[in-house]
């Protein structure tokens, strides 16, 4: 049964004729057979949003149900690639077709010829459930693929068996509830619309260590949490996505290129398979999955493009494995909604978005959290989600912001002054939020230290108070300020260019451990409380500040991790030449 | 031979609806012939069964609902390739200006071209020097780049881009650019001065443009940046050649979408902008590149004027986020008389780290330029609360940064039309200044260069 083309308007198509056909289906378009979505019903017309260029596509063209919706295929062979948005393999696609992509092909997500070795960890005549753990197979020399029982089965294994297969062989048969023989295969089929079911979903404790001082220290992320970094542009959304993706300590990381630039994803594929992982040591491309869709590849795929990233995702944290996704940026998939939503000529809500914004934004990010995976074994695996939003001219009022942050708990803002003066991460203290410092402070007390919290706390104040002299500044002058508050402010510089300040770029700077920011923090703050204490005896506040080991703590940041016994030393060495202009200053009394 | 349909049923705008028509396809071009024999053309907007809308590219001045012949031509809008095409001027549709012949073509494409893979792009890497302190040493340019220039009324933007044109080249390279140039709605005079320009220079015979001057018409440049892209890739990818594409101006391509998407009645976005203008400009830029195992390279260098010269509008908005960057022109330092008047703080490349460094220009460049940017936000800052309350309000730090800005903007950005600096002139330039503040607040460079560099006359 196939239907016909009556209308082409961009990436929108009706056709009429289709009977019996469901809401999401994926259809081919056209002679090209293109590949589309059903994304609306009325009587016998369907509207079909395609997720390639329609150019050269006419009314009366045939149009073919494929029956099933949109659906990703979950095997060995996902990691290391890039997929574009509907998860077909850009390598596979550059061999095949050449350097500019062509419309109408299908190529399967998953490699049908590679062997891979599979290890049973089930045994005959055990009975199993969705979710538990059939065998496991060495995909990466970083990452052991579990093979899963899928979700919605349950049953007797009559037969299962090691060895070599490639993902379409049987490894063996489920005899389900109902008597009726299964095949198991290595991999398996999951539409992305449909969320992946877990058994129980837990509150987030863990803190995320991303190695970036301003995040891990001042708006820390659980793993299982949500963020949102909207910003202007030029404001390094894109920089902090990646450093996220270099160094975030989970075992899988997805990122979703959404409607950005093609540059961007050629870097990910230069630099992630030179980089080391700093726990494993391994390549980062091997725990890496790449969704493609760049700005101008066809819009409805990118809509797509987020669904399909977060369903692997899904699928990794069912095996038991802490994951981060991160989507950049999701102001591009928000307008590729409205887009198609403006083509149906559907009522808009605020600024064009379809009024259904909100909620298939929180659909999205409530797919995040700690769980425990679906199996008997009570396994915890988690997604997190760090999404970038690029509202219009850094416009925080912007319907995807307001959205977006209603349903994230963490809130990195940046701003553009700051990354006109290349302070970067440009993460904004001032506006910036983490709902997470609470529970993450208890997991800092047992594992780093018992006064970070406190450090971090003092830290903020500080930053807070500058905020409010510098008005002050801006309005009666410097002279105006006692000895005390200038000496916050110089803090508070320090603060921002000594800890804050972060240099992607710099192969030490580039990740700092938790310890060590731990260090640096206390180092500065413990100048501020020494310094505070001589001004209180009648030091000279412009001697404290000549004080030439200043230096040393603006070079924190360089001291790489195998000498941070140097930062611990000093503290000695700044407590010592405080004491000596105080002990100056008794003398000459 | 195409069925001629004489079924017009309304005209709107640049829009014209024709119906009892068969096998129309999406994005076909259209012949639409008037009683005086006048051919013009247009491309299928929305295929109906049985019905079509046309945008027409020129007015539809004279067109009638009586008396019209429309033809489908059944293939898209294409462009005529072969060598011949250098040193040729076309109009905003590609038909030659120069009273020369057409193009025979060796290859026709369609101008709205395929994207690039993500997974065949090289990473733009090779530095360009511009002889330009404020570009080189700031926000270095890279072949392959998209970056443009955000300018506003009356500034030197069309200055600024033909002395890059002049003067880019690769380090230690004497090979020298081809040029595509695409005008968009600009004025007779700033078109000539290209013209002039390149002329003048020896660039023309390497120089391909396409000119839609300010009295052509409107819906004509939709389709020139595309004939401009597309000439480009093919000189690119087909004949190996390093392009430098220079587009001006983007906001008369912006309004031409605006006027059709308000002749078809679609939900406006900011500004009455259509909803798809960041996919539609993106579909532009996203062409520059560089692809793997292809030697020739695209580096696109789009003029956009800044209504207003807010960047928070959506042209600039939208264009910022999909080039690398952005030379941003300021009128503050225009009226001080300092050309080019780029404001580097607002000014980015973010290709530049691939391009610098050891091997590239120098190694210290990156911290080198971090710390002018660093010390020159100060320093503004400083002079900014200097004119609330005086020099005498701030610290002595303050006052050296003050001073520090003051030179940066008159010794480092000024500089002459025909003056081409060295990227190592540049550099030099850039610890010279740095020698006027306390070592011990260069906190962005690291201390073995600091070390190495610091000493150094």
């Amino acid at each position: 049964m196939k239907g016909k083309i009556i209308r082409v308007a961009g990436p929108l198509v009706i056709a009429k004729g289709l009977t019996n056909v469901k809401m999401y289906e994926m259809v081919r378009v056209g002679n090209l057979e293109l590949f589309g979505e059903i994304i609306g019903l009325d009587k016998d017309t369907a509207a079909i949003q395609v997720y390639e260029e329609t150019q050269g596509i006419g009314p009366g063209e045939p149009v073919y149900p494929l029956g099933e919706p949109l659906s990703v295929e979950l095997g060995p062979g996902i990691i290391g690639q890039i997929y574009d948005g509907i998860q077909r393999p850009l390598t596979q696609l550059a061999i095949k077709t050449g350097d500019f992509l062509s419309r109408g092909l299908s190529l399967p997500a998953l490699d049908r010829e590679k062997k891979w070795d599979f290890e049973a960890r089930v045994k005959k005549g055990e009975y199993v459930e969705g979710g538990d753990i059939l065998g496991v197979v060495p995909e990466t020399s970083a990452l052991e693929h579990r093979i899963l029982l899928p979700p919605n089965l349950k049953g007797k294994i009559l037969d299962i068996k090691s060895g070599s297969f490639t993902v379409e062989e049987t490894i063996g048969i489920l005899e389900d509830e109902k008597g009726n023989r299964v095949e198991l295969k290595l991999m398996h089929k999951w539409p992305v619309r449909y969320q992946r079911p877990v058994k129980e979903k837990r509150p987030p404790v863990i803190p995320l260590i991303t190695g970036q001082r301003v995040l891990d220290t001042f708006f820390p992320l659980v793993k299982g949490g949500t963020a949102c970094v909207p910003g202007p542009f030029g404001s390094g959304k894109t920089i902090i996505q990646h450093q996220l993706a270099k160094w975030a300590d989970t075992e899988v990381v997805v990122y979703i290129g959404c409607g950005e630039r093609g540059n961007e994803m050629t870097e990910v594929l230069i630099e992630f398979p030179e980089l080391k992982d700093p726990r494993t040591g391994k390549p980062l491309m091997e725990r890496t999955v790449l969704i493609a869709n760049t700005s101008n590849m066809p819009v409805a795929a990118r809509e797509a493009s987020v669904f399909t990233g977060i369903t692997i995702a899904e699928y990794f944290r069912d095996m038991g494995y802490h994951v981060s996704l991160m989507a950049d940026s999701t102001s591009r998939w928000a307008e590729a909604m409205r887009e198609i939503s403006g083509r149906l000529g559907e009522m808009p809500g605020e600024e064009g978005y379809p009024a259904y914004l909100a909620s298939r934004i929180a659909s999205f990010y409530e797919r995040a959290g700690l769980v425990y995976c679906l199996g008997r074994d009570k396994r915890i695996g988690s997604i997190s989600i760090i999404g970038a939003v690029s509202p219009p001219g850094g416009d925080l009022s912007d319907p995807v912001v307001q959205a977006t942050l209603r349903v994230t708990k963490v809130f990195w803002g940046l701003d553009a002054r700051l990354a006109f003066a290349r302070h970067f991460p440009a993460v904004d203290w001032l506006i910036s939020y983490s709902l997470y410092v609470e529970p993450v402070s208890e997991y800092w007390r047992e594992n780093i230290s018992e006064d970070l919290y406190e450090l971090r706390q003092i830290s903020m104040a500080i930053l807070q108070r500058e905020a409010e002299l510098q008005d002050i500044v801006r309005l009666v002058g410097m002279e105006a300020l006692s000895p005390h508050d200038r000496l916050i402010l110089e803090v508070a510089r320090s603060i921002r260019e000594d800890f804050l300040h972060q240099n992607a770029l710099h192969e030490v700077d580039t990740y700092t451990s938790p310890k060590k920011q731990y260090l640096m923090l206390r180092n500065i703050i413990n100048f501020y409380r020494k310094a505070s204490k001589a001004l209180d005896s009648g030091v000279d506040l412009e001697a404290i500040l000549k004080l030439p080991e200043r230096e040393k703590i603006s070079q924190m940041k360089y001291i790489p991790e195998k000498d941070i016994h140097k930062l611990e030393e000093l503290i000695y060495l700044i407590d010592r030449k405080l004491e000596e202009l105080r002990e100056g200053i008794k003398q000459y009394a | 031979m195409p069925k001629e349909y004489t079924s017009i049923s309304r005209i709107s705008g640049p829009l014209v609806f024709v119906e009892n028509v068969e096998n129309v396809k999406y994005g076909e071009l259209v012949e639409v012939k008037l009683s005086s024999g006048e051919i013009r053309q247009g491309q299928v907007l929305e295929a109906y069964e049985g019905a079509a809308l046309i945008q027409m590219f020129t007015s539809t001045q004279d067109l009638s609902l009586q008396g019209m012949r429309v033809k489908f031509l059944g293939h898209v809008l294409e462009i005529n390739l072969s060598p011949a095409i250098l040193g040729r001027t076309f109009d905003g549709l590609g038909r030659p200006r120069d009273g020369g012949p057409s193009i025979i073509p060796e290859k026709k494409r369609d101008i709205n071209g395929s994207p690039i893979n993500p997974y065949s792009r090289a990473y733009p890497s090779e530095f360009i020097q511009t002889g330009i302190s404020a570009i080189d040493g700031m926000n270095t340019l890279v072949r392959g780049q998209k970056l443009p220039i955000f300018s506003g009324a009356g500034l030197p933007h069309a200055t600024l881009a033909a002395q890059i044109a002049r003067q880019a080249r690769l380090l230690n390279e004497e090979e020298k650019f081809a040029v595509v140039f695409g005008a968009l709605g600009i004025t007779f005079e700033e078109a000539n001065f290209f013209i002039e320009e390149f002329r003048k220079t020896g660039a023309l015979e390497r120089s391909v443009l396409f000119i839609n001057l300010a009295d052509d018409p409107v819906i004509e440049r939709i389709a020139t940046p595309r004939f401009v892209l597309s000439c480009a890739e093919y000189l690119a990818f087909d004949l190996d050649m390093h392009v430098l594409v220079i587009i001006s101006d983007m906001t008369n391509y912006a309004e031409a979408l605006r006027e059709i998407s308000a002749a078809r009645k679609e939900i406006p976005g900011r500004r009455g902008y259509p909803g798809y203008l960041y996919t539609d400009l993106a579909t532009l830029y996203e062409r520059a590149g560089r692809i793997k195992g292809r030697k020739g390279s695209i580096t696109l260098i789009p003029i956009l004027t800044m209504p207003e010269d807010d960047r928070t509008h959506p042209i600039p908005d939208l264009t910022g986020y999909i080039t690398e960057g952005q030379i941003f022109l300021s009128r503050e330092l225009h009226r001080k008389g300092i050309y080019p008047p780029i404001d580097v703080l607002q000014s980015l490349s973010r290709l530049m780290r691939g391009g610098i460094g050891e091997g590239r220009t120098r190694k210290d460049h990156g911290d080198l330029s971090n710390q002018l940017y660093a010390g020159y936000s100060r320093g503004v800052e400083a002079r900014e609360l200097a004119v609330v309350l005086g020099e005498s309000a701030l610290t002595e730090e303050d006052i050296l940064f003050l001073r520090f800005a003051q030179e940066f903007e008159e010794k480092f950005i000024k500089q002459g039309e025909y003056e081409n600096r060295s990227i190592f002139e540049t550099l030099d330039l850039g610890w010279k200044l740095l020698r006027m503040l306390p070592k011990s607040s260069l906190k962005r460079i690291r201390p073995e260069y600091l070390e190495e560099f610091w000493g150094r006359e």
